[in-house]
Order: structure tokens, then sequence, then C-alpha cells
């Protein structure tokens, strides 16, 4: 029997989802073959500020005053693209307050897809093309290369594994649930039966105490100080090695208001973390660096973090989300056949899983959740609108197909390749994005 | 717990969701150890089962000294104190005076019933008539009126005659409470309360607000709002409703509680003959008036046509706007798509349902909405308008705002398109409707009469 060892260091690791979807606008089938465009850049504006003045701003301004006073301090963050994108064009100066955090050196960047889509589970292809644009944005916005991969909503199984491991990453975040672990701790790195990818499983309880139950008034515990919340922590790494807490950074001050107390949870938080003893702040690379994984992870199936049966339901788990889905994927062959980059992001805007997640038809505790993301007044106005846009994208592939056909056929050899109509219909804004 | 309850229509007399809902709540209430005295217009066979008797109004003996008593008081300028004195005196002409001009028939022409607003063509060669039972003295004198229960042109004074013999019921019987259905018997209501003392109940299925909007007819508005306000409490049947009255009858809200109607049981029908038809339908059925929006189901019908040229669409109702229909239709010249079937119910209504692909109910202002139910029960897609009580209880259904003919043609298309749609829709639907129970509403109800009784 081992005594208890009271000296040994325990890590946390600590990471923020940072995700906005490029929504759609309304698109009735009659404005099927009329040209209008399909997102609705006004509303993805409003919204985007509004999240920014919220929690981006208020949040980075927060952990910057905190990494400054305690060193040793380490935040990661995941930016989808897609909220890269728009903050770039909507918000510039949330975008400069993370790149503030980046050149502290306390905060890390994690891969993901740069539109946050469900292309993992659908074209190993697609799929690497998507995780290598966003590294290729990170470069460009951070100066950094990302080494850890945290999928889009934590969906993985052990090709995503494969698939990133071919791509070079040395690890890879997941929830820490029973269905694949057993009676095993989520806090310890894990690793592949057969790839070296290290396995960090999110801690969904202690997560979910402050990313939901914080502003319960009816959870037991509410309300949550730092210091009890320490106490859990504590307790979890007496005897474990690694927590890894994730939440949407929209937690603080958008999904849970300020008047909600979650700043001034963070803040008393950040600086019991900043000065404890004997539990460091860890990043994920760091992570990889200094902790060994205590067994390997079989996860033939797909498992995420979203609803409470933690698979792909809330994307696929119905008919009109599986057909809507079908659809998209189907054009895959074609619009790859086309040389014309604009066609090609349009369709992969429309990858974004958030069109999917508005489509479901879940209930009770899931449902609710699903309905205050979605602009969408019921899953089936959101199929709705989203297979217009589908029918109208198809129309517009098979046509320019057709066209390419054609010219190819001709051999007119002044022929650019991309007839001047199509350039109209794709509104000069979806270039910037 | 003793109620007694008055309503215009009961199955098989039914030409609404009224009845449907009268029938669907009382048969819930009787299993709840409530026993429930019904009064209608008029029935076949006046039953007594469990816990629910029906009584005939037109089988009630009204005294004449009662009838010329409530005809003075409503007649200015006798006062109360004169009113026992003229009575004693003119009892007898005033049985000349009162039936006299309806015993005659009325042979009501379709002409006339398409002008009047209607819930269906009143049958022909109905009377209205009383009989007075000559055999007994003058002051013992009685008469029985013979009510029609529809909605012809006589209704305002089949409303008042069915009021004098609510009284006469209510000063017979026993009862703990009193609940009535709807304008039509709100009159009744308040006299078997001032008789009886008991509570009043007023059951609001709809308005005059929601069937002619801003053209609400005077006297009608003014039998629902004494209703209303001599009401203990109001029960309405959705919270759209709850805020008309509200809103339009200046009712404080505390008074009024939202009791949603709730789904009969689907009947098992299996042999349904299915019309030969082949070609995609959707189908509107309800009453061809203002209330039910049929002008915008033909607006979205012919955007429809011009992406699926085969869809065919069916209009079953009838109504005062059922011409202008027709005019609008042909004017758009898609009338060889449209087909109007008149007034439906029973197996014609399940034959109808067997080959709709998508129901659609654009109300104006619907207070509840049974039909979208039956045709969620019948496994048909179904589209309501946002301003309908219906929308507020089910989630797997679509729902556009009534004057969003673009939304109501885009949203028929889709579910046109994808059987992805049409699928979840009735499957979803399916499911979530058996929650939507009459056991449901009785407890509730149960708990007001408790409440009131208390």
């Amino acid at each position: 029997m081992i005594l208890q060892d009271n000296s040994k260091t325990g890590y946390l690791n600590l990471y923020f989802q940072v995700h906005q979807p490029r929504r759609l606008g309304q698109f009735s089938f009659f404005d099927i073959g009329t040209g209008r465009d399909y997102f609705d850049d006004g509303l993805n504006q409003v919204i985007m500020q509004r999240v920014a003045k919220n929690c981006y701003l208020p949040t980075n301004r927060l952990l910057l005053k905190f990494i400054r006073k305690y060193p040793d301090i380490r935040i990661a963050f995941s930016i989808s693209g897609s909220a890269l994108k728009q903050m770039e064009v909507f918000a510039p100066a949330a975008l400069e307050s993370f790149q503030l955090l980046a050149a502290t050196g306390s905060v890390e960047f994690l891969s993901e897809t740069y539109y946050h889509s469900l292309s993992s589970i659908f074209s190993k292809k697609e799929f690497q093309a998507q995780v290598k644009k966003h590294a290729d944005q990170l470069k460009d916005l951070f100066g950094t290369s990302p080494s850890v991969f945290r999928n889009t909503e934590l969906i993985y199984n052990d090709e995503i594994n494969e698939a990133i491991s071919d791509l070079g990453f040395t690890g890879v975040i997941t929830d820490g649930i029973e269905k694949i672990l057993g009676e095993r701790s989520p806090n310890y790195l894990y690793q592949h039966s057969e790839q070296s990818t290290r396995i960090f499983l999110r801690n969904y309880r202690l997560s979910d105490d402050i990313a939901f139950r914080f502003m319960q008034k009816d959870w037991p515990e509410w309300p949550l100080t730092a210091a009890k919340y320490m106490t859990w922590v504590e307790a979890a790494l007496k005897k474990d090695e690694l927590i890894t807490l994730g939440m949407d950074y929209e937690t603080f001050g958008e999904h849970q208001k300020a008047d909600t107390g979650i700043f001034s949870f963070l803040e008393a938080l950040l600086s019991r973390l900043g000065k404890h003893k004997r539990i460091k702040m860890i990043g994920p690379s760091q992570a990889i660096a200094m902790l060994n994984p205590v067994d390997t992870l079989t996860v033939p199936n797909s498992i995420s973090w979203a609803d409470e049966k933690r698979d792909l339901s809330a994307w696929l788990g119905n008919d009109i989300q599986q057909d809507a889905f079908e659809s998209l994927k189907k054009l895959e062959r074609t619009v790859k056949s086309i040389d014309n980059p604009l066609l090609l992001n349009i369709w992969r805007w429309l990858q974004t899983s958030d069109h999917f997640y508005y489509m479901s038809t879940k209930t009770g505790n899931d449902g609710g959740v699903h309905s205050y993301f979605s602009p969408y007044a019921s899953p089936y106005a959101a199929f709705m609108n989203y297979m217009n846009v589908m029918t109208d994208f198809s129309l517009q592939v098979e046509e320019m197909e057709k066209e390419q056909r054609e010219t190819k056929k001709s051999f007119d050899f002044q022929q650019t390749g991309r007839p001047e109509c199509i350039d109209k219909k794709w509104h000069p804004e979806s270039l910037t994005f | 717990m003793k109620v007694l309850m008055f309503g215009w229509e009961f199955p098989p007399h039914i030409s609404g969701g009224l009845g449907t809902a009268c029938f669907g709540l009382t048969e819930s209430l009787a299993k709840k150890d409530t026993q429930i005295l019904f009064v209608i217009p008029k029935t076949d066979s006046e039953t007594i089962e469990e816990g629910l008797q029906i009584r005939s109004a037109s089988n009630v003996e009204i005294p004449i000294n009662s009838i010329l008593k409530h005809k003075l008081h409503h007649n200015p300028p006798y006062e109360e104190g004169e009113i026992s004195e003229i009575v004693s005196n003119l009892r007898v002409i005033g049985i000349d005076a009162n039936p006299a001009p309806y015993t005659t028939q009325h042979v009501l022409s379709d002409a006339v019933s398409l002008s009047s607003w209607n819930y269906q063509f009143p049958e022909k060669n109905i009377t209205l008539s009383s009989d007075l039972d000559t055999a007994q003295t003058t002051e013992e004198a009685t008469v029985r009126y013979q009510f029609s229960g529809g909605y012809g042109p006589n209704l305002l004074e089949e409303v008042e005659r069915y009021g004098l013999a609510g009284a006469e019921i209510a000063r017979q019987e026993k009862f703990d409470i009193i609940h009535a259905h709807d304008w039509l018997t709100y009159q009744a209501g308040i006299a078997a309360k001032k008789i009886s003392g008991k509570p009043l109940v007023v059951h609001v299925h709809a308005t005059e607000f929601d069937r002619a909007g801003i053209n609400a007819d005077a006297p009608i508005f003014k039998m629902e709002h004494e209703g209303m306000e001599a009401a203990d409490k109001i029960i309405a049947v959705s919270e759209w409703t709850k805020n008309i009255i509200i809103n339009n009858y200046s009712i404080p809200a505390d008074k009024i509680t939202v009791v949603h109607n709730g789904a009969l049981p689907a009947k098992q029908n299996e042999d349904i003959q299915r019309p030969p038809i082949g070609k995609p339908i959707i189908t509107f059925l309800g009453r061809i008036t203002f209330q039910k929006g049929p002008e915008y189901f033909v607006d979205a019908a012919e955007k429809v046509l011009s992406k699926f040229p085969d869809v065919h669409f069916v209009m079953a109702g009838s109504g005062d706007l059922l011409p202008k229909i027709i005019e609008r239709v042909a004017r758009l010249r898609i009338a060889s798509h449209f087909h109007f079937t008149g007034f439906l119910k029973g197996e014609k209504v399940d034959r109808l349902w067997s080959v709709t692909n998508i129901y659609v109910m654009p109300s104006v202002s619907e207070p509840f909405g049974i039909s979208p139910l039956e045709a969620v029960q019948a496994g048909v897609p179904v589209i309501v308008s946002h301003q309908s009580g219906v929308a507020e209880v089910m989630e797997h259904i679509v729902k556009i705002d009534f004057w969003n003919v673009e939304a109501l043609a885009d949203a028929m298309c889709n579910i046109l398109k994808y059987q992805s749609l049409s699928n979840t829709l009735r499957n979803k639907s399916k499911e979530e409707i058996s929650g939507i129970t009459w056991e449901l509403a009785a407890k509730k109800i149960n708990a007001l009469y408790h409440d009131l009784t208390r």
C-alpha cells in the first residue's frame, strides 16, 4: 500500500471554446434560382458584436490582467475559423484582444476545423483540408501552429484520431464520459491503441459546474464560490494527475450574464490557481511533454459532448437532419470537380454543425439547449430554410458543371474557365469569408 | 360535485369543434366523479349515463308567466314592480304575441344560409315552433319551444328561448356549479346563477372577435361581455383567447384560467375507401369565413402550383366567403386544381385525410383548433398559423403567420419535396398528441370547480 504523498503536484488544463456560426438568412422556396445571398451577415454582425461586448472583450481583459499578475496561469483556446473570420470582419477589437493574449506566451491555441463542421465523420480528405485551413489561419493571426486538436463539439472516434495523427498532431481532446472510460478516471492522459497521439478527457462534471450549473439557483451547491470549487479540484487531484476543464467561452458574460457573478467567480478562481502550491495550470502541449498516458482508449463509435446521449444525435438524430446532411455530402465530388474556390467555400460554410443542430426535434433539457442557440422558431423552419439554400446551391453546382463540361468540349482556348455570370451570383461579401 | 352545464352542440348534433370539445370534456369530467347535467337545444334521445345526463331544451315546459316576465323585463319602459301586475293582466295576449311569427315554416334557401354567418348549412325544412299546452289552465299554461339547434337566421331568438329553458331547468334541478359553453348559452348560465345563487363558469371556445374581427356583431359581443362579467371564473381555451378577452372585453387577467383542449383518442378506421386520386393533395378543412383565412390558402396555392403543377387543393367546408373564394380561384386560373366539397363530417372526413398530404389551417384568429389534432391523428403533416391556440401546445407542426403567404407556400413546397420532413412531422406530432388529453383539461377544470365551491 502506497501512502498518500501530500507534496504531489496536480495539473489543471483549462480550455475555452470560442465559436460563432455563420448563420443563414431567410431563404424561401421562391428564392431558389433568384441569386439571393445565403447568409445573413447583418445578423451575424449584430451577434458577433454583442458577444464581443458581453464576453470576448471583458473576459480577455480579465485574463490578461491575471496572466500579468500570475505568470503561472495557462489557458488554451479553441477558436473556430468561423468565429475568427467573423471577428476579423465584424469585431476587430475582439480579435486584437486575443492577439494580446497570444503575445503573453501563456496561451495556447488549439486546432479544429475552420468551418466548425461535421467533416470528420464523412470525408477524411475534406476534414484534413479544413483542419489545415484553420492552422493556416492561426499562423496568420497569432503566429503559432497548433499541436493539439479539438474537434467540433468534441466529436471523437478512433478514425478521427488516426486522421489527425496523420497530420502530425500530438494530442486530441474529447469528452470524459463513462461510455468510453468505464470505471477509469478522466483525470489522466490516455492513448490510442496504435497511435502515439495523447487523448485529453474533459472532466465534464467539474466543467459543467461552471458552464451550466453556476447560475442555476435550484442547484444544491448554489451559490458556487471559488473556494468551494477549489476543494473539489483539490480532492480530485489528491489522487489523480490532470484535470481538463473545457467550456464555451461564452459561459462568461453571454450564456451567464455579468449579474450572475460569473466574472467575480473567474477572478477568484484564477487568483487561487495562480498561486496554488500543489496545483499547476498547464497547457496541453506542455502536458504531453511532461505526463505519460496511463492506458489506451478504444472508441469505435463516435462520441461528443452534446446532449444527454453524448453521441451524434444532436446533429443527425432524426430524418430531417440526416436528409439535409446527405444532400450536403453527395455534392462533394461535383463541387470538387469544378474549379471554383468560391463555390467550394460556400459548400464548406454549409457544413457548419450548427445548421444541423437547429434541426433537432429533441425535447426536454436537450431541446431547451438546442432552441436557446437556434435563430429559428422550430427545427422545421431550420430544415426548410437550409434545404431551400441547399436546393439553390445544388442547382448552381449543376449549372456550373454543365458549363464546365461544355467549355471543355468547345476547345475554346480563350475561355477563362469561369463564366462571368457566376461571379455576379456570388455576392462580393462572400469573398471576404 | 354536480354541474349544470349548458352547451349548444353535443354529438351527434355537431357542426364544429364546440360539440367535440364538450364531448371530450364531459366524458373526462364524468370519470373524475363529477356529475354533469348537460342541456342542449335539441336531441332525439335524452340519455342518462354514469355521471352524464343529457337534457333537451326542446322538452322543457316553460311556464308562460316566466316568459312574459322575461319579455317585459327586457322591454322598457316597464319597471320591475309593474311587471307582475302586467303579467296577470296580459298573459293570454302574451301567448299570442310571443311565438306567432315563428310557428310558420321557414324553408331556408342556400342563398340565405350562405350570407348568414354559419358553421354549416342549416338543414332545410327546419321549423322553429313552440307547442302550447292548452290543456292546462292559463295560470299553469306552459310552452315548449322546438329548437333547431343549428346556427340559422333565427339564432338570436333561439338563444333567448334557450335562456328561458335553462332558467326553468335551474329551478327544477339541484347542482353545485354552473358551466356555460360559449355566448350561445351565457344567458341560460346567467339566469341559472340568479335563480340558484351558485357560481358560474363561462367557457370561451371562441369570441366574436375571432369570427368577425373588427366587424363584430354588436348583440353577440354584448352577450359575450355580459356572460364574462357575470361569471365567477372564465375558462379560455388558449393564451391567445385569454389575451383577446383581456384586451377586447376588458376582463382582468386573474379572472381567466387557460385550459387547453385535449385530443380525443383516434378512431381506428381500417377500411377507409381511398378516393383514387394519386396526386399530392393539400387540404383546407373548416368554415370558409373570415376567421379561417381561406384567401391565404388560395394565394399560397397559386405560388405552390408555379413550382408543383400536379398538386391539387381541397377546400372542405362552407361559409359566407365561399362565393368570393371560388371567384378568386377562377380569377387566378387555378380552378382545375381546386375542389370544393362543402361541409364534411364523419367518414367523409376520414376519407379526405386518407388522401391528404398536407393539412393547412391558416386561421386569422383561432381560439384553439381541433381539426389540426384530428389531421395529426390521421397521420397528416400539419401547418397552422401562429394565431391559434393549437400552436401553443404542439411543437411538431409547422407554424407560420397567417398573412405570410410566402412562408405558407414555402412550407407547403418543402413538405411536398422532402419525404424526410413530412415523415418527421407525421411521426413526431403523432407521438406528441398522446400527451394532449382531455384528462388533463378535466383535472384543471375540476380543481377550478373545487376552488369556486369551497
